[in-house]
């Protein structure tokens, strides 16, 4: 295969995957520049609190520390945030959270450095502190300024270190290096100009390295080294403290339909509680209220959000961002309507769901590809549906069976708000080779390798003829954060353009060079890319592209394009004080997950037997990779939906590390049947959309109906454990009528 | 204290603090990165070794434990610049993503492929159950475990 032109369509090979299974591919935690200091950070002994003093002067002295550094060595603003400037780096008179922190340590080994860490005394005066989201409302609580972890198995971690000219140059697990840039330059006062940010592929992020992790205090560490490198890797306990989670939400819903099952209203209220800090709090909740009523028309709605601030650990990104919580609801809701009005679960949502034109509860006008009905229809057509009652009625002795559905939905993209941009290179070197220069991060779901595979069929070239410089402010172009679904979709569509114009340069050029051989005109019309080549398809002529490289300079070597995503641009009525980010999105991927399980009347515990995924997220450049963003979301969504509890009392995480916190195994993820609608979207790169997020939007409901229907009753919030299982197959005495 | 290990086929000599661990001694003395640490509580398995053949946890293990041993990583699997059968399987079947957990992940394989030649789904599925992947769901993992067997046994 790797002697074959790439072609959108095909399962190309992921160029990455040769160095993933050596061990040669260097991610940041694998950069070790020679003479490095290893950093690290004070945590504070309280939710909240003041503090009252720091007293560095111990760890200072001790043998084998560098430098110990308090907010005090910070001349920027000290405030981190993508849009809320509201995080310390360091923090000044207060701390907020378990994972805030307080002073950075340099050290010369990490032993020492962890005893230095021991060695800070702080004294707090602590302050009343506040957990409970709706407490945080009430007007007595107090006044704080004014879950779930992703897991990615490469905790936080980068290097940095000043060039001579004092540059400083960054390698961090990153999924928005440009964006990073800019806040590193607000909260330490470092010019953007000095800074430069690269990111090398990642092991993993999910949202959760959306934004500064480590970076700022590397940035910090780096100015105060003595000249040395500097190195920060979290450890596992750490990055659960401090890293960001999902929003843990309270959801209340009331829905009615009328006797023909018509959906006709929706009153519904979402509090997140985005912990100390706003991270992108705002902008989950703005997407939760956007797929707060799914993928179906319901005329009248009501649909109130709100963020709140606590003394829990922060909340961020967190594929699906927001998503995930409204679809939670609202399937479930929308199968006990059906069930109570005597309907079907997939009839009555075949009655609701929304078809292109038609407007969601949240006034979304759909203008692009609507791909619900598609999914639905198919899954009501599939075996698995059909005959779920024998196959439910065949369950082996003190099992229960169950099958549930969920139709579900997803926004693409940033949204109206903040330009959804994109900025592709390409260059054909002087040997003939071409160079895609990869503005985004990719976190392992291989969009850096499908951006080799469109470059490769709009130039006709090999994998073997083609490389990658991975995002890198000094060398690509400013193209967004790895997030939002939006990855292939936004470069994807600028890199077309930037390989469509090296391509008509290439013929152009060549047809040039044709013309001197023949001694007569030779038109581009005339001329074929082939690998390594360009072909005189008449006479079957061959240049190889070094020659044709050899009548260009460097910029002529190289395309650029820029590629700005069209909006929607209703402006539906908010209330007045939603922060409309994403809202509302113009296209959106759709997906019907089916589930059949079975759960033990004994102990509760489910085991989930068949998992199918009916998923509209366009057309689909690489099937394969199509498919491990399929069967990836549903293994996370199925962790959060049984396994995955996020335990914080008063603040303190209990559930800190691998032990404590139950990740699925490769015994706990069925097979999963991955069937695509790929319906044509006009907007996308080769009429696809994105299919990152939508995948784990549909895990949690559709076991969750699956299980009302083995439980007959409702278990009101996950995850969906043994014990909860258990405790509502005894109340209502399932187990005795078995 | 010095101690003496095959590395990947080659006589190894090292001065070490005893009570290093082996993932460190790996990573920061002798360069090989593609061991990775994920949770370094022997949870993960993403530091996954071959000792003796055998699959061991490296962030459970001292320095001293490896003397006298035969210690492969993930670098000294590929033999004469060709692919181990279980890692052109990983490529070939879509089993890597962000491929953290790759390396544990295939020497784990190799290890339960030595132990049992003709696994089927499940044997696999329970075989690699100590190593945790974030990205893949499994599937193309189990996939790609399944054929490299295949192809270990000669069928095509």
């Amino acid at each position: 295969m790797l002697r074959e032109p790439l072609t959108v369509g095909m399962n190309a090979p992921r160029a990455d995957a040769f160095t993933k299974v050596t061990g040669k591919e260097q991610y940041a935690a694998d950069y070790y520049p020679p003479n490095l200091l290893w950093c690290g950070v004070k945590r504070p002994s309280y939710a909240h609190a003041l503090i009252r003093s720091i007293d560095i002067s111990r760890a200072k002295e001790m043998p084998g520390v560098a430098a110990v550094l308090t907010h005090k060595d910070i001349s920027g603003s000290n405030r981190l945030g993508i849009l809320e400037k509201d995080q310390p780096v360091l923090a000044e008179d207060t701390v907020r959270h378990y994972g805030d922190s307080i002073a950075l340590v340099l050290a010369e080994s990490r032993y020492t450095l962890q005893q230095a860490l021991e060695l800070i005394s702080v004294e707090y005066e602590p302050l009343p502190a506040v957990f409970d989201p709706e407490a945080a409302m009430l007007e007595d609580a107090p006044v704080l300024h004014p879950g779930r972890k992703h897991a990615f198995l490469e905790t936080e971690a980068g290097v940095a270190w000043l060039e001579d000219d004092g540059a400083l140059v960054i390698v961090a697990s990153t999924q928005t290096p440009f964006r990073d840039r800019t806040e590193i330059s607000h909260a330490l006062g470092i010019p953007s100009c000095r800074i430069r940010v690269i990111a090398p592929y990642l092991g993993g992020g999910f949202g959760g390295k959306d934004g500064i992790t480590v970076q700022a205090f590397l940035a910090l560490a780096a100015q105060h080294s003595g000249g040395r490198p500097v190195k920060m890797w979290y450890s596992r306990e750490e990055s659960f403290l401090a890293g960001t989670k999902r929003h843990p939400a309270i959801l209340k819903y009331s829905l009615g339909c009328d006797q023909e099952g018509i959906l006709h209203a929706l009153d519904c209220r979402i509090v997140m509680d985005t912990g100390a800090y706003a991270s992108l709090g705002c902008e989950v909740l703005a997407l939760a209220m956007e797929h707060a009523g799914g993928p179906y028309r319901i005329p009248h709605a009501s649909i109130e959000g709100i963020a709140v601030y606590t003394n829990n650990p922060v909340a961020g990104a967190f594929r699906g961002f927001g998503a995930p919580q409204a679809h939670a609801a609202i399937e479930q809701v929308i199968d006990e309507l059906a069930r109570i009005a005597g309907f079907d679960p997939l009839e009555f949502r075949l009655k609701n769901a929304v078809s292109r034109g038609d407007t969601t509860p949240s006034g979304v006008t759909l203008t692009q590809s609507t791909g619900i009905l598609a999914c639905l229809e198919t899954a009501r057509d599939s075996a698995a549906w059909r005959e779920r009652e024998r196959w439910e009625s065949l369950a082996p002795p003190f099992k229960k069976r169950g099958t549930g559905i969920a139709a579900i939905n997803h926004g693409i993209g940033y949204g109206p708000v903040i330009p959804d941009n994109a900025n592709a290179k390409i260059e054909l070197t002087g040997e003939g080779r071409l160079i895609i220069y990869a503005g985004v991060s990719d976190m392992g779901q291989g969009n850096a390798a499908t951006y080799l595979q469109i470059a490769g069929d709009i130039l006709s070239q090999t994998l073997d003829n083609m490389e990658l410089v991975l995002p890198d402010t000094a060398q690509t172009l400013p193209s967004g954060s790895s997030s939002a679904s939006r990855t292939t979709f936004t470069f994807g569509n600028a890199l077309i353009g930037a390989a469509q114009a090296l391509r008509k340069r290439i013929l152009e050029r060549a047809s040039l060079l044709f013309t001197y051989q023949f001694f007569e005109h030779v038109r581009a019309e005339d001329l074929g890319l082939v690998p390594g080549h360009v072909r005189h398809i008449p006479t079957g002529r061959e240049i190889h592209l070094s020659f044709v490289s050899t009548t260009m300079d460097q910029s002529e070597r190289t395309a650029a394009n820029s590629y700005t995503c069209p909006v929607n641009r209703q402006k539906p009525p908010t209330g007045g004080s939603l922060r409309i980010h994403g809202y509302p999105h113009r296209v959106y991927s759709f997906g019907v997950n089916l589930v059949r399980l079975e759960a033990d009347i004994l102990t509760g515990e489910v085991t989930v037997c068949d998992f199918i995924a009916f998923t509209d997220a366009g057309r689909i450049i690489n099937p394969e990779l199509f498919d491990q963003q399929v069967h990836g979301g549903i293994a996370q969504g199925l962790g959060y939906t049984l396994f995955e509890d996020f335990l914080v009392s008063e603040g303190r995480i209990l559930t800190g590390d691998f032990g404590a916190y139950i990740l699925p195994t490769a015994l706990d993820i069925p097979d999963i049947q991955s069937i695509a609608i790929p319906l044509q979207e006009e907007d996308g790169p080769y009429g696809m959309k994105g299919v990152g997020e939508i995948t784990i939007n549909g895990a949690f409901p559709a076991v969750a109906n699956a299980l009302a229907r083995v439980c007959k009753t409702r278990i009101s919030s996950g995850p969906l454990t043994a014990e909860k299982v258990l405790a509502a197959i005894s109340r209502n005495e399932v187990g005795k009528n078995r | 204290m010095k101690i003496n290990f095959l590395l990947n086929g080659k006589e190894t000599e090292i001065e070490i603090e005893p009570d290093r661990r082996v993932i460190d001694l790996l990573r920061e003395e002798c360069g090989l990165t593609g061991s990775k640490e994920c949770c370094g509580a022997g949870e993960c398995g993403a530091c996954t070794i071959l000792v003796d053949g055998e699959s061991r946890l490296s962030c459970l293990m001292l320095a001293a434990q490896l003397e006298g041993r035969e210690v492969i990583t993930i670098e000294g699997l590929a033999k004469d610049g060709c692919f181990h059968v279980v890692q052109q399987a990983f490529v070939d079947y879509g089993a890597v993503q962000c491929g953290f957990c790759t390396p544990g992940m295939i020497l784990a394989a190799v290890d339960l492929l030595r132990r049992n030649p003709t696994p089927s789904r499940e044997q696999i599925r329970e075989g690699i159950s100590g190593n945790i992947c974030r990205c893949t769901g499994y599937q193309k993992i189990v996939d790609a475990v399944y054929f490299a067997s295949l192809a270990l046994q000669g069928v095509n």
